[in-house]
């Protein structure tokens, strides 16, 4: 693999795909030098939509400020939405916000509260390729996940354990690595973690456990956050998240000697990010043939990279909510704690059909005459409404910077060397012969965007 | 017998006997051929419907005592038995109820009940324990259990824009189709026929790429027969001009077609009623109520009830006491509603629920929910439950 390929490589894992205009910067580059200037490419800039609905409105029990309520909520969450894929579709910081994307699905969760749900993603994101003892800190402190894993129910003497479950199951250990009892115990550690109206993290001392607590083999008078070292103490944890990212940036099938190897660097590190991912992206396995344009892309990968490499801009960033529910992943909403289980499971054959549709819809200005399904959230919003929502059909209303893009194309560009930039599995002959009758690049381009491979990264 | 005519008719006959069974695509069989082909169609109601005021327990005080205000009017209540009976706005099932075609299966629940819309949706449609996530629904595993009423691309058909979790398995996924004309011509875009056409063999590898090809491959295949079987039949019955009027008339045209699907699935929205329930649940129950009634009597009349089942379920049931908004809030065990020609137990499977002995304000569960699946999967689609589910269930007597 030359240089050029394994930076795309790099790009469309470690980013959202490469455009033709990145390539004169890194042609000659190598990659080691590359992966610096990712992991470099970073920004302090946090999300920050206006939160203010009035919560304390919607406790009136009145129908229309109830109703009125529940618009501002929605408008918010939508907000929130949009200005995440806005920052992901122009960020020049790829890696921070593809990580985000990562730990978004991790520490995944639910909250009506666009505040809340603000403030967690941007911890994910302040964190993103920091410290990953930080972020755990941080997020078990979070009144989003406090709340979505009911920890503000979790009171001495009558503990609630969804939140000490999730955190050793989904969080940190993995399931295997700890016992009904270690669930029991470090429920009690958690009592008393709360958070207050101004959405502050708070320590309820009335509602604490302050007793003894025997916890993965130590006995104690613990509190959240001794359990939260003592899980970071095993390496397991180590072990877990390396295998989940193994799956998220190289290979749905995890190498058992690639992922402990990663496991060492991130131990060895105590939890710091950077390195484990320079050691993956620089690692030689990382750019093997069998890891390459094989991974599935997630919805919102796929939206924002045709939406960054075509320079796509929308009058009416709403449709990209629509894309994301028809696709199966809208932001903010995953299907439970575990998160979107990914891969294969992104495709079925709607889903797939509306992969291969929508490129030529956005790059062509066309129509769409779909809705995605309602989440379950959305019931009680529905419920209000006098007459079922009506079906409309809407224009895109996208515009694509074409100029741009043929800008970085090469002027002796061969239609085979363009469609093996835009795909990253290898183009077989059936693709090649196909593009060769295109009328014209642009319509080539459409068409390639427009294949099962542009599915995959 | 002239010789000519005996040719004729010889060749007419052995030229039926010759032609081996398994050379005949469905799409020949006769449609007398078809009987017996059992379909199983799966209402969802999303929201959390309120089934105390849907199957209204108008004999127990205790109902009235805890809502006030929003309690249906003995007077205006359709009903079943002493005990029970329908939300005025269900009056069009009172036939169906009446002819024996309904099942009303009450309190069904799961143990640890979650309140949460998504995560109790999640449960019941991978039919998981409440502390645990599958990646499957517990159709899509019917689908992946490779059984032989099963193997096809369009054994499952959901009738909407995009699938839910409960069609998806690990290996198979059952289909969306809002319209099947639309699927069809969305697939015959000339790229895709190409692509379709024309793939290279390496393109069925196993590895992701292949899965691609294969899904959109099985798309376009099951798009044109989906489309040109069921355009072979016409439902002349009269359906509501509402969205499930319109999906239930779907399903009838492609159950009647011959179409070689066991499962549908359609869901209804806008269940989740915490304030001034009263008018906007008759809404939605009207809208259920006419178009359930106006499908089972259409199958009826074209000689399909007898191969039909349909399930009605919603994710939770709602809270005994009312709350201050004129509504309910989140709450736990339901009734399932079950529609067939050939019940074993039509009416009420079992007693009403207990308004008395509640846990925390909330029904206690008789009947866990996937029993009933369990039921559906043993007795309808011939497949053992133990294989589809996270462990062996009893199962029920309904069918």
């Amino acid at each position: 693999m030359d240089d050029l390929k394994q930076i795309k490589h790099l790009f469309s894992r470690a980013g959202f795909g490469m455009r033709f205009d990145d390539v004169p910067a890194f042609s000659n580059v190598p990659v080691k030098q590359a992966v610096k200037s990712l992991l470099n490419s970073t920004d302090d800039a946090l999300l920050s939509i206006p939160t203010d609905t009035d919560y304390t409105a919607a406790m009136k029990g009145d129908a229309a400020s109830r109703k009125m309520f529940m618009q501002q909520q929605r408008q918010e969450e939508k907000d929130l939405n949009m200005a995440w894929m806005d920052k992901m579709m122009n960020t020049h910081a790829v890696l921070q916000e593809k990580m985000t994307l990562f730990w978004h699905n991790h520490f995944a969760c639910r909250s009506n509260k666009a505040f809340f749900a603000q403030q967690l993603n941007n911890i994910q994101r302040s964190n993103a390729l920091g410290s990953f003892r930080t972020m755990l800190f941080q997020v078990a402190e979070a009144p989003a996940m406090l709340q979505f894993l009911n920890n503000q129910q979790n009171q001495k003497n009558h503990p609630n354990e969804n939140f000490a479950r999730e955190v050793m199951e989904l969080f940190t250990l993995g399931r295997g690595n700890y016992t009904e009892a270690d669930v029991k115990e470090s429920a009690r550690a958690f009592t008393g973690y709360g958070f207050n109206k101004d959405g502050e993290f708070v320590v309820r001392k009335f509602f604490h456990d302050d007793g003894q607590k025997t916890f993965l083999g130590k006995t104690g008078n613990f509190t959240g956050e001794d359990i939260l070292n003592m899980l970071l103490e095993k390496k397991e944890t180590a072990h877990f998240i390396c295998s989940k990212l193994y799956k998220y940036l190289v290979n749905e099938v995890p190498d058992a000697a690639h992922v402990n190897a990663m496991a060492d660097v991130f131990y060895t590190s105590n939890y710091e990010i950077k390195p484990l991912l320079e050691y993956v992206f620089t690692a030689d396995w990382f750019y093997d043939e069998k890891n390459t344009g094989n991974l599935v892309k997630s919805p919102v990968d796929f939206l924002v990279g045709l939406s960054r490499q075509f320079y796509i801009t929308y009058d009416r960033p709403e449709v990209l909510l629509q894309f994301q529910k028809v696709l199966g992943q809208v932001l903010f909403y995953p299907p439970n704690v575990a998160g979107w289980p990914g891969g294969r499971n992104w495709i079925d054959s709607s889903s797939l059909m509306y992969r291969l549709k929508i490129p030529s819809t956005l790059l062509n200005g066309g129509l769409i005459d779909f809705e995605g399904k309602t989440d379950p959230e959305d019931e009680a919003y529905i419920a209000t409404q006098r007459n079922a929502q009506q079906f409309v059909t809407n224009r895109v209303q996208s515009s694509v910077d074409w100029d741009k893009v043929f800008s970085g194309v090469p002027k002796n560009a061969s239609n085979a060397s363009i469609a093996g930039f835009i795909l990253q599995p290898n183009v077989n002959n059936v693709i090649l012969n196909k593009i060769n009758s295109a009328a014209d690049t642009k319509a080539m381009m459409i068409e390639l965007v427009s294949t099962p491979e542009y599915q995959l990264c | 017998m002239d010789r000519r005519h005996f040719l004729k008719n010889t060749a007419l006959a052995s030229g039926a006997l010759m032609v081996p069974a398994f050379l005949k695509p469905f799409e020949a069989l006769g449609k007398s051929e078809l009987r017996g082909h059992k379909n199983l169609v799966i209402i969802q109601l999303s929201g959390g419907n309120d089934g105390l005021n849907t199957i209204v327990p108008h004999g127990n005080d205790i109902y009235y005592q805890k809502r006030s205000t929003i309690a249906i009017n003995k007077n205006d209540i359709v009903k079943l038995n002493d005990m029970q009976g329908f939300n005025p706005s269900l009056s069009a099932l009172k036939e169906i109820y009446d002819q024996g075609w309904m099942s009303i299966i009450n309190s069904v629940g799961y143990p640890n009940p979650d309140r949460s819309h998504f995560r109790s949706m999640d449960i019941w449609q991978t039919g998981s324990e409440s502390n645990q996530f599958l990646t499957t629904g517990w159709i899509g595993r019917y689908l992946d259990s490779n059984c032989q009423t099963c193997s096809k691309p369009y054994t499952a058909i959901e009738v909407d824009d995009t699938l839910s979790l409960a069609m998806k398995g690990a290996k198979m996924k059952g289909i969306a189709v809002q319209d099947p004309g639309k699927l069809y011509q969305t697939t015959r875009e000339p790229f895709f026929k190409d692509l379709v056409h024309e793939h290279s063999a390496d393109n069925l590898s196993e590895d992701n790429l292949g899965y691609l090809y294969k899904t959109m491959i099985e798309t376009y295949s099951s798009a044109e027969y989906i489309q040109n079987t069921s355009k072979t039949y016409t439902v002349n019955s009269e359906y509501p001009a509402t969205q499930l009027g319109n999906q239930l008339k779907t399903v009838s045209k492609f159950i009647n077609s011959g179409l070689q699907t066991r499962i549908y699935y359609v869901s209804l929205s806008g269940f989740d009623t915490h304030v001034r329930q009263q008018d906007q649940q008759a809404r939605q129950l009207k809208i259920y109520g006419d178009a359930v009634a106006a499908f089972i009597k259409d199958l009826k009349q074209s000689g399909k009830l007898d191969d039909t089942l349909v399930m009605t379920f919603s994710e939770f049931g709602r809270r005994v006491e009312q709350n201050a908004s004129n509504g309910t809030d989140h709450g736990t065990a339901n009734n399932i509603l079950i529609y067939g020609g050939k019940l074993k137990k039509a009416g009420f499977y079992n007693e009403a629920p207990d308004l008395s002995q509640l846990d925390n304000g909330d029904l206690k569960y008789q009947v866990d929910f996937r029993d009933v699946y369990a039921t559906l999967l043993d007795k309808w689609l011939d497949v053992n439950n133990g294989q589809i589910l996270t462990k062996r269930f009893a199962g029920l007597n309904f069918v």
